[in-house]
């Protein structure tokens, strides 16, 4: 079963993903290009990350004109902060465990 | 989702393994089991006997036994304090054991959690939490 987790954790792995994500946080709504002259490396690497982000549903882009503007979806983050969420999918990992265990375990 | 602050929400997961109630029950009841598929500990299967929990990430919860019945119920608080109480988790946690023709159907329930605190444990499992915590901050400065 995906966990909608593993889509997060693996999208924000990523430290200059994630230094975007949290300049969108911080700031508010952005263009490509200031969010280039402050990331540290080349405009088409940070409309990669940008693209990334927007599929794991982390930012939306919203067209005025030529620029392209990203602002970050913290709703996405839920599973992360919510417990209840949080806690099943404990419980669940830990069951995966316990099956191992109980396989290698005699009688 | 939060109607009421002060809601106590709870959080079952249930499973079917295909061994009998009173292997599964040495897997939660002996230290040393317990630490192959739960966490380190020093438990011991008596009422009242306070015990810790601690993870991977470094966290350590603050656990007491509630109640035992050999091979079918087992109920531990399961707190675990953080520095910010707005992270504190006060929750108990039941599992209860039934036989079945192909083995066991374990049920696990955590409950005790208040609704207004939605943001305990936030990540920490994961050693996310300073990630987390520093967007809850840059968070609070925009509102």
């Amino acid at each position: 079963m995906p966990q909608p987790h593993d889509i997060l954790f693996r999208t924000l792995a990523d430290p200059t993903r994630r230094g975007i994500f949290e300049r969108l946080c911080r700031d508010g709504e952005q263009t490509v290009g200031a969010l280039t002259a402050r990331a540290g490396v080349s405009q088409p690497a940070v409309s990669k990350h940008l693209g990334v982000l927007k599929q794991a549903g982390l930012v939306r882009d919203r067209h005025e004109g030529r620029q392209t503007h990203y602002s970050a979806q913290l709703g996405t983050l839920a599973p992360l902060i919510d417990w209840t969420s949080q806690m099943t999918g404990f419980w669940q990992s830990r069951f995966d465990q316990l099956e191992d265990l109980l396989k290698r375990m005699d009688q | 989702m939060n109607k009421h602050a002060d809601e106590i929400r709870s959080v079952v997961v249930e499973r079917e393994f295909a061994f009998p109630p009173e292997k599964l029950w040495r897997a939660l009841t002996q230290p040393h089991l317990i630490e192959e598929w739960l966490m380190k500990n020093d438990f011991k299967p008596a009422v009242g006997h306070r015990f810790n929990l601690r993870g991977d990430w470094g966290g350590v919860l603050d656990c007491e036994v509630l109640a035992i019945e050999p091979n079918k119920t087992l109920s531990y608080t399961w707190n675990h304090e953080h520095e910010d109480a707005a992270y504190n988790l006060t929750s108990v946690v039941t599992f209860t054991l039934t036989a079945t023709s192909g083995g066991t159907h374990l049920r696990v329930e955590q409950s005790g959690f208040r609704a207004d605190q939605p943001k305990a444990f936030g990540g920490a499992k994961f050693g996310w939490q300073k990630f987390l915590e520093n967007l809850d901050q840059s968070l609070a400065r925009n509102d």
